[in-house]
């Protein structure tokens, strides 16, 4: 109720700013370097008064840096900007949050154990007498989840929500402080179809009462799906800005990659033309079951064969992959390898029987951020690089240069820190880690995720290869294109269910959208996370 | 379920259950554990450890870690004990006011230097111990007993020992911080998620300097108590505290990681774990069995080590949920 | 991104000096604070000098070899003085025949010795357990033992004090090898060990990877519980060792007493020697020169006519000031 008031007042202060101007951001001609390599280099992008910006671009094309200037994380070397009327700087992203700007992070940044309430009121509590009113932040933090037309109890703790809902406390709470200008920084990453639905009916919502949105995403579609404009960005520039309507994916891609058309279109993967023949099953699970998040899932993988496992965020892709790899522990079902019973307790069993695994998390679970591109490439293999418990240092350096040369890995020599070098490199570093232990399946989880687009193209081309050469992958991928042109053999699952396989020709979007989106209407928004 | 309520709650209930029952059986069993004389030493003996707990507790809350306490309380001690002779309010503020510099030289170090808490307070601890015996001069100092300074540690009002009093107010004082100010749930929001605290706008580097300063002002109040109870600032007190008041804050169920916590429970942490010894005093009192005075750092552990062994299974049964 | 690695190149050629000076920052310190003494203290080079240096950190660098590699995990132990306790009053109470008879001195010296190394390893092992089988933090797990570990060492001896003048023992203490003293030369081996094991052996490798990210360590097939179990029980027998050491020295065992704040001069000493306190990168003999430091910064104010006093807020000083700059040669 106190909300509608609110939001007509904003909505007839934006209305009164908008008859004298439209645009409410200007940033022109920012410059900006980092140690002298500039990452920024006459970049500019206006968002007008109520408009949804898409702002895209490859790893490292500046659309962060870009962000980070405008919400005063860093500082910009040269460059105007004018927000709301007037010029602006930002001192801190708090000093952005109270002149209007606030940032919904792809990772979302909020207090998990304090309550709904506490985590859309801290900073700026209501007060009686001198201390917390209580009451009065219970009823404004309902009133403003209700606007989604979430119904929950505020008290309770943020981390009792799913990561859905915790995303609509991050917006309502930008709201509550009365933002202009809302930055949503891949917003979708981690939500499934229905809850991307919800938050785009909010981002209308939200442009309707007249606050702009910046969406940084990397899923095109969802562009077309609620953004105004786009703003593209390449090597620390500005390549364009278009209406969404007048551009199409090809024309984006092609911008993003600053590539011909014509190239671009061939294919979207570069999984192309498998030549190898499948053969003998290497891996059979059978009615693998784990908590609530794996339910009597079935699937196998053949020698030379790339399976891919396709389904929405929680659908439980990962986490069968980890029961196979014994990261989890299984509770009910049976895995068959080569034939053999199997069961690991811990990751390194199935190292031990040839399984590799390589995490969807690069920098959480992946690289040992410290440790040098050797160390971190022969960190499985260590086991059989040592002779009583030495560390057989020639050997090792033998095989690093030998993979460091076979996948092309940039970096200054196998001594460097495997830190410094680039999200596609150390990709490359952790693919390397298990092709040196000769692996007989080799499990895949998100292989490209957070990589820019030649990276991306080159461990495909190298996925593809090992498959020809008769290795057994099970990838994991949200790509779709991935996945679709990627496998010779697609299992579908959907909330802990295997709910569909397809083999060679029946392999096709339509088919694979369909099973994972299948009877998925009910709306889990709001709900709390039960045991 | 919810691990921030479950957990806080099934801990911090769980404390107080224990200290009923400690309670109940020390009733039960000896004649005099319920007396007033009984009561009166326990209260004001633990006074100290529970001013001491309480700042902990905010800097625990707020996810980090004050090793300095201890320490701190002895040079509070010193300062106060070498100023007593001008009277109780001036060798108390002198005494909160030599454990206050140690918090802020903590809170500067800590936020402006961006020093693990852990070391930083480690160093600070040293630098309090040295001070304290520069003062000093390596021996302890004699509080004048002229003017009304001892009452503050010896005295009573209406049968109860003032520093049992001061304790209290602390820690009512505290309560309302923690749950009626911003800057109460500030500390919270810092402890369970930095980084978003800043991102949310909240005064992250003031409020961490803020618990610092409180905990080593508190600190400097229990030195204050400590030199007026036993009639002498005492530069070598105070080895261990810091332990004592983490281990206070553990039991009363506040998570070491930050962001959830009690005020109440860990008061029952520090009453609890002070009357072990008093309930062994008695035991040895009864003439059944002879126990050491040595044993009560051993059950003081084990307490410790069931508290925390309940805790993590808890954590963990809710993380597999 | 890909380029990146070219301009790094150029810079570490130009800047080979200043690269070598903070990475071996802590050595330059050592050295200059030697040369400071050549000059300014007066009878500093002598035997006797370095002897009276080296007898002072031996024990703390003892416990610092433990304290490095459980540091490296990205762990921490409390319990390093209470462990030294423990040790301390087991051995008397096996040689001086209070608990059990053994006639043969020699014997029940070494079975003194023996039981209260590896009783001191074992408390170390039930720290790693405490960690490994609940997930709590090392500082909490081992808070248990550091309240608890020092009423078991008070409680098994009553809390008495153990005198004893026993020369089949306390050569540990007090004997020299070729002029050395023995403790000096029981810490230069735990050192070179130490150091040894960090840098080429796998469990060494699998203690930085433990350290640097636990989580991918344990996906790349390294036994994390083990390995964890395995460190805190050699802080646990280093410990014990010191404890011996420091009781021979003592010629009596004080339950009381023995170890009492070592694991802060443990600590202070793995800090200012350069290794991360966060874990995944560490030094042994960083620890020996960051303790030899500490030593050396004291005995210099002592004798130039400086009061003990100051010297700890010296100390103070030199340890924010040591994880100061590793911070920023860091960043």
């Amino acid at each position: 109720m106190s909300f509608t008031t609110e939001l007509k007042v904003a909505r007839d202060m934006v209305s009164a700013t908008a008859s004298q101007n439209t645009t409410l951001l200007s940033m022109q001609n920012i410059n900006k370097a980092f140690a002298g390599i500039p990452a920024l280099t006459s970049a500019s992008l206006e968002v007008g008064v109520a408009e949804v910006h898409a702002l895209i671009g490859q790893n490292g094309a500046g659309k962060s840096t870009l962000i980070k200037i405008l919400t005063g994380y860093v500082s910009r070397d040269t460059g105007d900007i004018t927000f709301d009327g007037g010029p602006f700087q930002a001192r801190s992203p708090q000093d952005a949050q109270a002149k209007g700007i606030s940032t919904i992070y792809q990772e979302i940044n909020l207090v998990p154990y304090r309550s709904i309430t506490e985590n859309i009121c801290l900073g700026r509590e209501a007060r009686r007498f001198g201390l917390l009113d209580w009451k009065t932040m219970h009823q404004e933090a309902r009133s403003l989840m209700a606007r989604f037309n979430i119904d929950i109890d505020v008290r309770k703790s943020l981390d009792s929500f799913n990561t859905a809902t915790q995303q609509m406390v991050a917006i309502a709470r930008a709201i509550g402080f009365k933002a202009k200008l809302v930055i949503m920084d891949e917003p979708t990453s981690s939500l499934d179809e229905r809850e991307v639905n919800v938050l785009f009916d909010v981002i209308r919502q939200l442009k309707q009462s007249g606050i702009s949105v910046i969406f940084v995403s990397h899923k095109l579609d969802e562009l077309y799906a609620v953004c105004d404009r786009v703003t593209i960005m390449r090597d620390g520039r500005t390549v364009k800005t278009s209406d969404m309507k007048s551009v199409s994916k090809i024309e984006l891609v092609a911008s993003m990659l600053g590539r011909d058309i014509a190239q671009v279109s061939k294919h979207a993967t570069a999984f192309g033309g498998r030549k190898g023949k499948v053969g003998d099953v290497v891996l059979e699970a059978k009615n693998l079951s784990a908590g609530h998040k794996v339910q009597d899932i079935s699937l196998s993988v053949r020698r030379g064969e790339i399976v891919g496992l396709a389904g929405l965020l929680g659908a439980g892709r990962t986490e069968t992959a980890r029961l196979v790899f014994g990261a989890d522990r299984i509770h009910n079902g049976t895995l068959t390898l080569n034939d053999k019973p199997f069961k690991p307790r811990e990751p390194i069993d199935a190292i031990d029987q040839g399984i590799g695994f390589s995490s969807e998390d690069r920098k959480l679970e992946g690289i040992i951020p410290d440790m040098s591109v050797a160390e971190n490439m022969t960190l499985a293999l260590m086991p059989q690089l040592t002779k009583a418990g030495i560390v057989d240092e020639e050997q090792q350096r033998v095989i690093v240069e030998k993979f460091i040369a076979r996948l092309g890995i940039k970096c200054s020599g196998p001594s460097q820190r495997i830190r410094e070098l680039s999200g596609g490199n150390q990709q490359k570093v952790l693919l390397a880690r298990w092709l040196a232990m000769n692996p007989k399946l080799l499990i895949l989880d998100e292989p490209t995720r957070g990589i820019d687009v030649g990276a991306k193209a080159e461990i495909q081309t190298i996925v593809k290869e090992l498959a020809d050469q008769g290795l057994g992958v099970l990838m994991i991928s949200s790509e779709l294109e991935e996945v679709i042109e990627g496998s010779d053999r697609v299992f579908v699952l959907r909330e802990g269910h295997k709910v569909a396989e397809f083999v060679g020709k029946q392999i096709n979007e339509a088919a694979v959208m369909t099973a994972m989106a299948h009877g998925a209407e009910d709306n889990t928004i709001g709900q709390e996370i039960k045991p | 379920m919810k691990k921030s309520s479950l957990l806080s709650a099934l801990s911090s209930q769980g404390v107080l259950i224990a200290l009923a029952l400690l309670i109940l059986f020390g009733w039960l069993r000896y004649e005099h554990f319920l007396g007033l004389f009984n009561i009166s030493s326990v209260l004001r003996y633990n006074s100290m450890f529970a001013l001491v707990a309480l700042g902990m507790c905010f800097v625990i809350m707020a996810g980090g870690i004050d090793l300095s306490v201890g320490s701190t309380a002895a040079l509070g001690s010193v300062v106060a004990a070498l100023l007593s002779p001008h009277g109780m309010l001036i060798g108390t503020l002198g005494g909160v006011a030599a454990g206050l510099c140690i918090g802020i030289l903590n809170g500067l170090v800590i936020v402006r230097m961006r020093i693990l808490p852990f070391i930083a307070t480690l160093a600070t601890m040293l630098a309090a111990n040295g001070s304290a015996l520069l003062l000093a001069q390596d021996q302890s100092v004699s509080v004048s007993y002229d003017g009304t300074f001892v009452d503050l540690g010896q005295g009573d009002i209406y049968n109860i020992p003032i520093p049992a009093l001061i304790a209290v107010a602390a820690y009512i004082i505290g309560s309302i911080v923690l749950n009626y100010t911003g800057t109460g749930r500030a500390v919270l929001a810092i402890g369970g998620n930095e980084d978003a605290s800043r991102l949310m706008g909240l005064p992250v580097d003031r409020v961490k300097f803020l618990v610092y300063a409180l905990s080593g002002a508190l600190s400097g109040l229990a030195g204050v108590i400590l030199a007026s109870q036993f009639g002498a600032g005492q530069p070598i007190e105070g080895v261990g505290w810091e332990l004592f008041a983490i281990a206070s804050v553990v039991v009363g169920g506040t998570l070491l990681t930050g962001g959830v916590g009690s005020v109440g429970a860990t008061l029952a942490g520090v009453l609890l774990l002070g009357l072990i010894f008093n309930v062994l005093n008695f035991e040895n009192g009864l003439g059944w069995i002879s126990l050491s005075a040595y044993w009560q750092s051993v059950i003081r552990g084990l307490f410790l080590l069931g508290v925390v062994i309940l805790q993590s299974r808890l954590s963990s049964k809710q993380s597999a949920a | 991104m890909s380029n990146a690695a070219s301009p790094k190149t150029i810079e570490t050629n130009t800047f080979n000096l200043m690269a070598f000076l903070t990475k071996h920052a802590t050595l330059v310190a050592l050295l200059a604070l030697i040369a400071f003494n050549v000059v300014f203290t007066k009878h500093f080079i002598s035997i006797q000098t370095l002897n009276v240096n080296l007898t002072q950190v031996a024990t703390i660098v003892i416990v610092g070899v433990g304290m490095t590699l459980v540091i490296a995990t990205g762990g921490i132990d409390l319990s390093v003085g209470s462990m030294m306790a423990i040790s301390g009053a087991i051995a008397p109470l096996i040689f001086l025949g209070t608990a059990v008879h053994i006639s043969e001195i020699h014997l029940a010296v070494a079975v003194g010795m023996i039981v209260a190394v590896l009783a001191a390893g074992a408390f170390g092992w039930f720290n790693g357990w405490l960690i490994t089988r609940f997930r709590i933090q090392p500082i909490i797990a081992t808070l248990v033992l550091f309240i608890a570990g020092r009423g078991i060492a008070q409680v098994s001896t009553n809390g008495n004090l153990q005198p004893f003048k026993l020369g089949e023992f306390q050569w540990i203490g007090l004997g020299r090898w070729f002029g050395v003293p023995v403790q000096v030369i029981i810490m230069v081996v735990l050192v070179a060990i130490a150091a040894w094991v960090l840098k080429r052996s796998l469990f060494g490798r699998q203690i930085l990877a433990i350290g640097g990210n636990e989580r991918a360590a344990r996906l790349a097939g390294i036994p994390v519980a083990r390995v964890k179990r395995w460190v805190y029980c050699i802080s646990g027998l280093c410990s014990g060792i010191a404890g011996l050491v420091v009781i021979a020295i003592n010629s009596s065992s004080d339950a009381n007493l023995v170890g009492l704040g070592m694991e802060l001069d443990a600590i202070a000493a793995v800090a200012v020697g350069g290794t991360l306190l966060s874990g995944g990168r560490a030094t042994v003999t960083g620890t020996l020169i960051g303790a030899l430091i500490i030593q050396l910064v004291r005995y210099t104010l002592l004798a130039n006519g400086v009061n003990d006093d100051v010297a700890k807020l010296v100390k103070a000083a030199l340890i924010v000031l040591a994880v100061w700059l590793q911070r920023h040669g860091r960043s």
